[in-house]
């Protein structure tokens, strides 16, 4: 039976490329593919817009792009990536202006868009769309005026269009974590769309690639310490076969581990029903999935079974939700604990007596339980050093600059041994995040690809 | 009967979603998973999230790979990036679950 193989590319905006580097030199893959955008990143990705309209993509696709693209021509391995989160067309100007400065030819580099609704919000709003939150059914209309990006999580057709068309690249802005990976499956074996038990096998396969070394002994919880050569972890690759069961491995010699347990655990991040992922091609059911270590590094999936998809995408959107003002400052022992508390009482007062306005402030002791937070017990043991981090969430950029004035002064007029304060921070901008559902037609009528070459 | 911490006993890894956050536990064996199922409840989870977990606490079994599926609503103070929280996007929540302690038989060994 045929089989094809894919490599996880990125799992996150800002992740290694060498993993993949290694993949396209010795993986012997048709496909390597990214995942750059989580909700974070598409917070991160519209405020570089805001600056320079012509940003808004990750801006780590150039160097990316400088690693593989020769791999693309001599060895035929196509590349799909969501790099172009707020900026899809922007993305692919740029991979085209790399392959340029390579002196690559002939590379087709296809662009989806359609995923972007932020103009199109008052058209939907005047079609009926009502726009409430999918979880808590609240009305949008107290943040509508305050949203900064929209974006609707697209699917895989789009993608396996570009690919019909030849690309060897293909850019998206907002689509599913997993639409990457499953592309190739549905392009090379033709699967039908409704063919739900394969279509699960591939968003199965995606979903444990797309965090790239999350599969691979990344963020392992169980006996991590005994994970070989993390230095230089092997991002997964999956062999899949044209039935859809498939094997998640890596590229020989490379280090991190493949085993149903670094699997599993991938298998069910980010997961709410177990029964029922929703995805804008198929709804998984992974209940009765099996995982077999079948070799050294080597994991054989099947069971996947799907169910129809939604006749709705999920769409989300980012609205201004006021500032965060912080700083940090530690403390040594003895009484490290002690003379931070301290310090927090002094700033407390002066923050009350500034009058500084916030809807919410917050102390955590970094060493102590910045991490685990109430929830968390002292140690018996006295504190080597603590550092006193305060919080505070404003409306205004004004009064969360404010919270950063109160601590130089502590150095000298405070608890005794204050180090380590590392200048004030800038306050920062928080986005608040906003999902609904939107029936897909208004959303799959709009989308486009679009193909340019590099001559 | 012995009380034990699960960090002996159970791998662990948890995940964001908006101000969801999932948290996965799993067993090594038929047994343990069992055990988790009787003893890991949702009360006990709510309960030792206080302070960080505000809404519901629900969970899936999965017995095909001995996994217990934690989803706790309103556990990030509003979500990724509009958290004021050094662990603004959950991923600690794992390792805090693994501080839980589970009665086991004094007869056995794990």
């Amino acid at each position: 039976m045929r089989s094809i193989r894919i490599g996880a590319a990125e799992g996150f905006y800002g992740d290694s490329i060498f993993p993949a580097v290694e993949t396209a030199q010795r993986g012997n893959v048709q496909y390597l593919c990214f995942d750059c955008l989580a909700e974070l990143t598409m917070a991160i990705l519209q405020k570089d817009r805001q600056k320079d309209p012509t940003k808004g993509y990750t801006r780590d696709i150039t160097a990316a792009m400088h690693a593989l693209l020769p791999y693309v021509k001599e060895k035929g391995i196509r590349i799909l990536t969501n790099a172009g989160g707020i900026n899809p067309v922007g993305a692919q100007q740029e991979v085209i202006r790399v392959a340029r400065q390579l002196g690559i030819k002939g590379l087709k580099v296809a662009v989806v868009t359609g995923d972007d609704l932020l103009d199109r919000l008052p058209e939907l709003r005047q079609q009926g769309i009502t726009l409430d939150h999918m979880e808590t059914g609240q009305k949008i209309d107290k943040v509508l005026d305050r949203i900064q990006f929209a974006n609707a999580y697209l699917g895989v057709q789009p993608i396996v269009e570009a690919l019909r068309q030849g690309a060897d690249i293909v850019v998206t802005g907002r689509t599913t974590d997993s639409a990457q990976f499953l592309a190739p499956l549905v392009h090379e074996f033709g699967w039908r769309e409704d063919d739900w038990d394969r279509m699960a096998h591939g968003i199965l396969m995606g979903h444990l690639m797309e965090c790239s070394g999350q599969a691979t002994g990344g963020n392992f919880s169980g006996n991590w310490q005994a994970v070989a050569d993390l230095d230089r972890i092997g991002f997964p690759v999956a062999e899949v076969r044209e039935n859809g069961e498939f094997l998640i491995t890596k590229t020989d010699g490379t280090g991190g581990l493949v085993s149903v347990d670094t699997v599993k655990e991938q298998m069910l991040y980010e997961i709410h029903d177990p029964s029922a992922y929703v995805t804008p091609d198929v709804v998984l059911d992974m209940t009765d999935v099996r995982l077999e270590d079948t070799g050294p590094d080597q994991v054989r999936v099947t069971g996947a079974r799907g169910k129809r998809r939604p006749d709705h995408l999920k769409v989300v959107m980012g609205y201004l939700d006021g500032f965060v003002g912080q700083a940090i400052a530690g403390y040594s022992w003895p009484d490290a604990l002690a003379k931070a508390e301290a310090a927090d009482r002094i700033v407390r007062k002066q923050i009350d007596r500034m009058g500084l306005k916030y809807d919410e402030i917050r102390t955590d002791y970094m060493g102590y339980n910045s991490l685990h937070g109430p929830t968390v017990n002292l140690p018996k043991e006295e504190l080597n050093e603590v550092y006193l981090r305060v919080a505070v969430r404003t409306r205004t950029k004004e009064e969360a600059a404010k919270l950063g004035r109160l601590f130089p002064p502590l150095a000298l007029n405070g608890p005794p041994t204050m180090s380590g304060f590392t200048g004030m921070m800038q306050p920062r901008e928080l986005l608040g995040m906003w999902s609904c559902l939107i029936p897909r037609d208004l959303i799959e009528s709009r989308v486009q690809v679009s193909i340019s070459e590099v001559d | 009967m012995a009380n034990m911490q699960l960090r002996y006993l159970a791998q662990a890894r948890s995940g964001d979603k908006g101000n969801t956050v999932n948290v996965a536990l799993f067993a090594p064996n038929d047994d343990l998973y069992h055990l988790f199922v009787e003893q890991v409840t949702c009360e006990r989870v709510k309960a030792h999230f206080a302070g960080l977990v505000e809404g519901e606490v629900t969970r899936y079994l999965l017995p095909n790979v001995r996994a217990i599926n934690f989803i706790c609503r309103e556990a990030l103070n509003g979500g990724g990036s509009a958290s004021i929280r050094m662990d603004n996007l959950g991923k600690c929540f794992s390792s805090n679950l693994l501080r839980m302690e589970v009665k086991v038989p004094d007869n056995s060994w794990w």
